[in-house]
This record gives C-alpha cells, sequence and structure tokens, in this order.
C-alpha cells in the first residue's frame, strides 16, 4: 500500500466517522445537559429550608450480623452560594461521647473540617482531602455523608425507569443518571442514581469503587415531607457487596428552620457541643 | 523567696460563685458519664530503686456532669477524676477536673471556674500549650492535665478568634512518689512546699491570651502568657530520702512566654509548627530568654493496600537552646512515628514511634495502641522503652524503666 491510497482511506474514513461523531457528541452534551438539570431541580427544590437538625442512629452490621450501634446528632445550616455548615455530635458509643465534627463543604474547593476530642479539648483540623475513608467503622464514607453540591458531579442521563421500593410496591418513575465525582480524591469513578421523577430525591445510589466495580448500594426509603416541601428519607441502608458488610442510617426527629445561627457552627461552638 | 503561698482565696471566690449562678438556673435534669477502669503496669527489669516496685495496678474513675439551660446558651459542667495507686502515694490522686459555668452573649463566650484549654498543634511534644498544669503522675507524655481556675473571655469573628484568661490559684506539676516509676533517681517531693522564686507565691494571679486565625489552608496562632511557669526552672534539695537518693522540691518562677503555633494543609500532608519564647521574670535566671521549637509534618496515605486502613508518618523535630529548662529532653531530638487508623468498627488505633536525641543518639521508643471492645469497653496498650542513655543527661535514670501498660475501662 502506498502513502496515497493510506491517506486517501484515512480521508474517506473520517468523511464517513464524522457525522456519527458529531451525533455521538451531541448525544452526549445533550444527556450530560438533561443529567445537569436533573441534579439543578432537585438543589433548586431543597433550597430555602435555612436549617435542620435531626438524630441520627447507625447500625453497624457485618458479614456475621453482629451489629454495633452509633447515634449522632447532626445540625446543618444552609449557606446559599456554597455548600453548607453542619456539626455532627456524638452520643454514642460512650468512648466518644461528645466527640464532634464541624464541616464547612464547598462546591469546588476542598471542605474545610475539625474534629473536637472532648478529653484532650483539642480542636484538630483534619485534612480533608482524605474524604474517602469510611464514617466511624460504618460503610458510609465521609464523601457519600457530605453536603451535595451541585457541582461536585459532572452528569449523564441515562434513562427512565420504573423501580419497585417499599414504598412504591407497584412502582415508582425514575430518571436513571450517572454522575462523575469532580473531585479527583473521591473513592469512587462514578455513582448511578435513581431519581425520583416526583420528588427529585434519589431512592437508590449504586457507587463503584476506583476499578469500576460494584461497590455499594444506598437504598433510602420513609421519605416525608417537611414543610410541606422538603424530602428527607427516615431510613438509609448502605450494602457493601464486596465485604457483605452493611449499614443502616435511621434518621429521627427532623426539625426544620430552628433559627440556628453561623456562630452556632463555629470552633468554640464546635467546644461546647455535648 | 516565698515557699508556698496561702490558700487560694481568688479560686474559692471563684468556684462559689459559679455554684450559686448554676444554683440559680433553673435546673432540668442533666446528663452523667464517664469512665471506670483499671490499670497495670509492667517494668522488664528490676528498679534502681531498692523502694520501687516490678509491677503496679491502680484504678481510675472520670465521672463526669453537664447541664445545658438558657436554650443551650448557659451550660454546667463537672468533670472529677481520681486514681488509687498500689504503691505511688502520689499517684493515688484526686483532681476536679472540670467544675465551671459557660455562658453564651452575642458574639462572646465566657467560662468562669476550673476548666481546660488546649493550644497547639503537633503531636509528639505540647510546647505552647501552658495554661492548665501537666498531670505528669498520670502518663509521660504530659497530656494529662490539672483542672485550672480561670475565667476566660472568647470570641470567633471574621478576622479571627481571641480567648482571654484571668488565671488565679496555681497548680503544682504532680510527680510520681518515692514507690512510683518510671521517675529519675531523685524524689521529687510534692508533699512538702514548693519554692516560689518570687513573692506572690501560688497566690500569683497569671494572665493569657490567644488569637488563633485560619485562612484557607493555613492556620496560625499567637499566644502570650503572663505568670508563674508550669514546668519547675529547676530543683532544690532538701534532704536525703531513707534509701539514700536525694530528695528535691521543684522551684517555680514567673515568666512571660510568647507562642505561635502554625499549621498548613497541601493535600495529603499537613505541616506543624510550634515555637515559644520564654522570658525569666524571677529568680537566678531572671532576664534570661529562651528559644523552643518543634517543627514538623504528618503525611498520610489513605486506604493502604486496597483496604480501609490509613497509615500517617508523623515526623517532628524538638529543639530547646536550654537556657531556663535545662534540664528538657527535647532539646536536639527527632521524633518520627508511624500511625495506623484501621477506621473499623472497633476503632483500632496504633501510633508506634522513636524520639532519637542527636547529640547522644539515645532512643526512646513508644507504642500506644487503642480498640473498642464492644460498645462500652476499651483497651489501651502502651510500651515505652529507653535506649543508650547517657550517664550525665536526664533520662539516664530512665535506663532500667521500660515498661508495658495496659488500661481496660468501661463507659458509660
Amino acid at each position: 500500500m502506498n502513502h496515497k491510497k493510506i491517506r486517501s482511506i484515512l480521508f474517506v474514513s473520517s468523511l464517513l466517522l464524522t457525522p456519527l461523531l458529531a451525533h455521538a457528541e451531541t448525544a452526549e452534551a445533550n444527556a450530560a445537559e438533561r443529567g445537569m438539570a436533573i441534579a439543578v431541580e432537585a438543589d433548586k427544590r431543597d433550597t430555602g429550608f435555612e436549617d435542620f437538625t435531626s438524630n441520627m442512629i447507625m447500625e453497624l452490621r457485618n458479614k456475621q450480623g453482629d451489629t454495633s450501634t452509633r447515634t449522632i446528632r447532626l445540625k446543618t445550616l444552609e449557606v446559599t452560594g456554597d455548600g453548607d455548615k453542619s456539626m455532627s455530635i456524638f452520643d454514642k458509643p460512650a468512648d466518644v461521647k461528645g466527640t464532634a465534627f464541624l464541616t464547612f463543604s464547598h462546591a469546588i474547593k476542598p471542605d474545610e473540617q475539625w474534629l473536637y476530642l472532648p478529653a484532650l479539648k483539642r480542636v484538630k483540623r483534619i485534612n480533608s482531602k482524605n474524604k474517602s475513608g469510611p464514617f466511624m467503622g460504618s460503610e458510609f464514607a465521609y464523601e457519600d455523608l457530605a453536603s451535595q453540591e451541585v457541582e461536585k458531579y459532572t452528569y449523564k442521563y441515562i434513562r427512565d425507569e420504573k423501580i419497585n421500593t417499599a414504598e412504591f410496591p407497584d412502582g415508582a418513575d425514575t430518571f436513571v443518571m450517572e454522575r462523575y465525582p469532580s473531585y479527583e480524591h473521591s473513592g469512587y469513578t462514578r455513582q448511578i442514581a435513581w431519581i425520583n421523577k416526583d420528588r427529585y430525591v434519589a431512592e437508590k445510589i449504586e457507587f463503584y469503587d476506583r476499578k469500576n466495580d460494584l461497590l455499594k448500594t444506598l437504598t433510602s426509603s420513609g421519605y416525608k415531607q417537611y414543610l410541606g416541601q422538603y424530602w428527607r428519607p427516615n431510613e438509609m441502608l448502605m450494602e457493601n457487596h464486596q465485604t457483605g458488610k452493611s449499614t443502616l442510617l435511621k434518621w429521627e426527629d427532623y426539625n426544620f428552620k430552628t433559627g440556628l445561627t453561623d456562630s452556632d457552627f463555629s470552633r468554640n461552638s464546635l467546644k461546647r457541643a455535648r | 523567696m516565698k515557699r508556698h503561698g496561702h490558700s487560694t482565696h481568688a479560686a474559692t471566690v471563684l468556684i462559689t460563685s459559679v455554684l450559686t449562678t448554676v444554683a440559680a438556673g433553673d435546673m432540668q435534669a442533666g446528663e452523667f458519664s464517664g469512665y471506670i477502669g483499671g490499670q497495670a503496669r509492667v517494668f522488664f527489669e528490676d528498679p534502681l530503686s531498692p523502694v520501687q516496685h516490678n509491677s503496679y495496678l491502680s484504678a481510675v474513675t472520670e465521672p463526669e456532669y453537664t447541664h445545658q439551660w438558657d436554650d443551650g446558651a448557659q451550660s454546667f459542667n463537672a468533670k472529677l477524676f481520681y486514681r488509687v495507686d498500689q504503691y505511688d502515694e502520689q499517684r493515688t490522686h484526686g483532681d476536679i477536673r472540670e467544675l465551671s459555668w459557660t455562658g453564651v452573649y452575642d458574639n462572646w463566650e465566657l467560662l468562669a471556674g476550673i476548666s481546660k484549654v488546649f493550644w497547639g498543634v503537633t503531636e509528639t511534644q505540647h510546647l505552647v500549650d501552658i495554661v492548665n498544669q501537666t498531670d505528669l503522675v498520670e502518663n509521660l507524655d504530659g497530656e494529662d492535665k490539672l483542672g485550672q481556675p480561670m475565667i476566660k473571655a472568647s470570641t470567633e469573628r471574621e478576622w479571627g478568634t481571641i480567648d482571654l484568661f484571668i488565671l488565679p490559684g496555681f497548680r503544682e506539676r504532680t510527680f510520681p512518689g518515692e514507690e512510683g516509676r518510671p521517675r529519675p533517681n531523685i524524689v521529687i517531693d510534692t508533699e512538702q512546699d514548693a519554692i516560689y522564686d518570687f513573692s506572690s507565691g501560688n497566690d500569683h494571679i497569671d494572665l493569657a491570651a490567644r488569637y488563633f486565625h485560619y485562612i484557607d489552608e493555613w492556620e496560625f496562632g499567637l499566644s502570650f502568657f503572663s505568670g508563674t511557669t508550669r514546668e519547675p526552672t529547676d530543683f532544690s534539695p532538701v534532704g536525703i530520702s531513707a534509701a539514700g537518693e536525694a530528695v528535691v522540691v521543684p522551684v517555680y518562677s514567673l515568666i512571660n512566654q510568647l507562642g505561635i503555633t502554625s499549621q498548613a494543609f497541601f493535600g495529603d500532608w499537613t505541616w506543624k509548627l510550634e515555637a515559644i519564647n520564654t522570658e525569666a521574670r524571677s529568680g537566678v535566671k531572671k532576664g534570661i530568654n529562651s528559644v523552643q521549637a518543634v517543627a514538623g509534618f504528618e503525611y498520610t496515605l489513605v486506604g493502604i493496600a486496597d483496604s480501609n486502613m490509613d497509615l500517617g508518618f508523623v515526623v517532628e523535630y524538638h529543639f530547646s537552646d536550654k537556657r531556663i529548662y535545662e534540664n528538657t529532653i527535647f532539646d536536639n531530638d527527632l521524633a518520627t512515628a508511624l500511625r495506623f487508623v484501621f477506621n473499623d468498627v472497633q476503632s483500632t488505633e496504633i501510633l508506634a514511634g522513636l524520639t532519637t536525641d542527636a547529640d547522644t543518639q539515645s532512643i526512646g521508643s513508644f507504642i500506644e495502641a487503642s480498640r473498642r471492645l464492644g460498645e462500652s469497653w476499651t483497651l489501651e496498650a502502651q510500651v515505652r522503652t529507653f535506649h543508650g542513655t547517657k550517664e550525665n543527661r536526664p533520662l539516664y535514670s530512665f535506663r532500667f524503666d521500660n515498661y508495658a501498660q495496659l488500661d481496660l475501662n468501661y463507659h458509660f
């Protein structure tokens, strides 16, 4: 084969491929746009709650079925134009009672996080790059529990799907979309989320590890609407498919618009949290 | 020179007013918590002194009560501590770790009573942390502190946090008793009156202030302390024990101390610095300035070998010109440690390291491991060893004092 022939083959192939590629690119762009639109809508619907408090009971279960319980009080302050502020205070296990985390989450730059150790009275800044690690030995990573800002992912709409859940045994209409963490140190390559079309909340999320193998599935259930707008689940079950372990989060006593302010989310208030 | 002051009147007034304030508040049921536990300490070699022992058992409790009212704007906290040791009379001791009222008004937080604060960023020595006296008889690492009477005002603003302290009532450092171990081969007698080389003695009211701020990935603190040194500036001989050892009492001086802390985060790296300048204001060292510093980093590998385990490398260099605290062991030393955080259900952690003296090549090693057992118990293990200590150095008297310690605590 001479050079001329190769070149012409390349030329012809490129002519043939260009419209296909363009089409694929457009479809890709559309899927990304639609995915983003769903995320933006979900975020919009959850805007304006100002603040909320709740109690969280974590049940850690290993493969043999042994359980271990943690109880945590949670306060969240909505920050417009940036990630939310949150404080979590441990009540159980007893040896870590009074231990508390303060997190200022951000859309683009790394979150700021402080840990308060009551025995030493020490407030320790956490190097927040490390968010893929497990939260208190549970199947939830820090990044799973962090405030979910739109900018933390790029998106791709995949399809519509009716899925059966405990609440909707006859099927709930969902958007299925992929989310790709923007954060380079995320423990995931991607997540697949099933977003309820009515409520714009996730019924189910699958997490794929750095090797792109299915790692965990999160199923949220018992959604209730607060103040006629904000949907919150009663239970979130995280199952790890690779280890057989699971963690059940039970949420209790949601209270919205309780009047929390910035001063409730400071290093001093972290030390006072009991 | 004045020996031992009177009872610390200011502190008594402070505590009484705290209790009165609390009684005036509408008391709802507060919350009890704390722990009770046992400790075994075993030494690998026979002691230097015939009055010391090869193993020690002790029991400890630290109950805590906390009560909040006024929508959480006011609170009362009490934490008591008591340890009973099999042999060491000085280690059998109690302390009011906390007995305080806290109130929050607008941007200000006020605290009155006995409490504890922590200043600092480094892991292997806490140089800047000066408000509370060290309960040294509890642990050689100096991380246990005695409750300090204080009035504290704190405000946290856009431009940083300011803490102001009035500290009435000096607490003397605790030291192991004659039968205690490990200890230097002198008996530091804390039963006798300590020496204060200035006129007001332990009635001196100390003052302290700290400014702290952070900008993105960089944080820094600037602190000032004016008062009685927490670390004795000298030891004064008072006699000879029945076993033939020198008996000394600690000498405390007035100092001004300026401290800085700084911490910066770059990816998996955390860089840390603590430095102090101490100026002696009384005694034979009056007018002398002394500099001490510790600087280093912690580098963390997250999720090593596809596990949930994090591995941290801690490296810290210690410097002191020894112009005031001549007996410090951290004068030209390098501390290196590995921190294994298992991130498991039992919160298993291991910190293992070495402190090497660059001048004498003597090495101190430590292992600290802890994990939870079930829901309410914790088990901690410690091993400390001393190698190649030189005859004229402070650690020489610890040369037979390698030991292992086990703590089992029940938390409620």
